[in-house]
């Protein structure tokens, strides 16, 4: 019922932004309203099993992403550190471009995370950030597999290839 | 406010094309990878940007239904990028393409 | 007009150009791999052309397009991805 209901919210705020300045009551009119909010609830009745996790402590960790102190964190992160790390990703990427220096392998982290939501964050940093691209998930020991442009280390600590992002990543999502 | 979008559009510009560029000069898949994805991912960002500021700026209900609703073009792009990119790479060690001058391989030597 | 059309359009231009670029790669590539790279790289870059574009004809529908295209290319990259798994 909980998850029902968190899906047909997130629905719901995505069909009114979407529909941002239509009519008189607030900024919405009442036909999108009515509209937005039947097919909200459609969503959530399909959706309630596909979109949560099974488990009981990953739909926890994914309930709490409710908490507006949690958004303002996470865009403190994405304006910040990540930003900047993403520009730096391009010269880097632009430096091996021209003169075609690479050094290139996979290796293994173990991000000390406990949710699916933390792992995930945490990879899709390290994939848009400078040199490195996850490759691999191992689901049961939760080990990180790395392709590294530049590898200078071939047992590399996370805070070697990744920076801050898995304090990051925990200070988010835990 | 002129100014501020040319330059987010340069920048923008600058990122596609050194994208595209990698593309074509790195020598395998995941240094590919590397290009495409970040290159193109952040020129975008900043493309998108530029026309959320155009229709911040320019004001009225229509500009700023187009910068909202590039907001969220921007957020899709933002989280579905990634994950592609890490599908494929997946995919391709799978299907058995091995890293070019490879230093280190821990994921074939553990499977 | 704070920034003219023109500006929109040439914008666009330099990303065809940029997809052009890609195609090479689509043409050239030795792997399935390779080929799926370049198919996502000039997904995204649509992306952006649409959105650009939608600016300089002041057609929010454009926007709208891009968002589902970007979803259903999503979609489409993991079904590829998926299938080059499954075969050796």
């Amino acid at each position: 019922m909980l998850v029902f209901l968190a899906t047909s919210i997130v629905a719901f705020a995505a069909y009114l932004l979407l529909t941002l300045p239509s009519g008189t009551v607030g900024l919405w009119s009442v036909e999108e309203l009515v509209a937005g909010a039947v097919l909200a609830a459609l969503t959530g009745l399909i959706a309630r099993n596909v979109g949560f996790p099974a488990e009981r402590k990953e739909r926890r960790a994914m309930l709490r992403m409710f908490n507006p102190l949690r958004w303002v964190l996470f865009l403190v992160y994405l304006f910040g550190p990540f930003l900047f790390a993403m520009a730096r990703a391009n010269l880097d990427v632009a430096y091996r471009v021209i003169t075609g220096k690479i050094r290139p392998g996979i290796v293994k982290l173990m991000p000390e995370l406990s949710t699916d939501l933390g792992r995930t964050l945490m990879a899709n940093s390290i994939t848009l950030t400078p040199g490195t691209l996850s490759v691999d998930i191992d689901e049961d020991t939760h080990a990180l597999y790395v392709h590294w442009i530049n590898v200078s280390n071939t047992e590399p600590s996370s805070r070697e290839v990744c920076g801050s992002f898995e304090a990051w990543a925990r200070r988010i999502t835990e | 406010m002129t100014i501020l979008i040319y330059v987010l559009f340069g920048i923008g510009l600058a990122a596609s094309v050194l994208g595209s560029v990698a593309l074509v000069r790195f020598p395998d898949v995941y240094t590919r990878l590397h290009g495409a994805t970040k290159c193109t991912t952040f020129g975008s960002i900043f493309t998108t940007a530029a026309v959320i500021v155009y229709g911040f700026a320019r004001g009225g209900a229509a500009h700023q239904t187009l910068a909202i609703h590039s907001i969220i073009a921007l957020v899709a792009l933002l989280l579905t990028n990634p994950t592609g990119s890490h599908a494929i790479a997946r995919a391709a060690h799978r299907s058995g393409v091995k890293p070019v001058g490879a230093v280190v391989d821990r994921l074939e030597e553990e499977s | 007009m704070i920034v003219s059309s023109v500006a929109f359009f040439a914008v666009a231009a330099v990303l065809s150009l940029c997809m052009i670029i890609s195609v090479v790669r689509i043409g050239l590539g030795p792997t399935v791999a390779d080929r799926v790279v370049g198919l996502d790289t000039i997904n995204t870059m649509v992306v952006a052309t649409m959105i650009v574009l939608a600016a300089a004809f002041d057609q929010v529908v454009f926007v709208d397009v891009a968002i589902i295209y970007a979803l259903l290319s999503f979609v489409g990259t993991l079904y590829v991805a998926r299938y080059l798994e499954k075969s050796p």
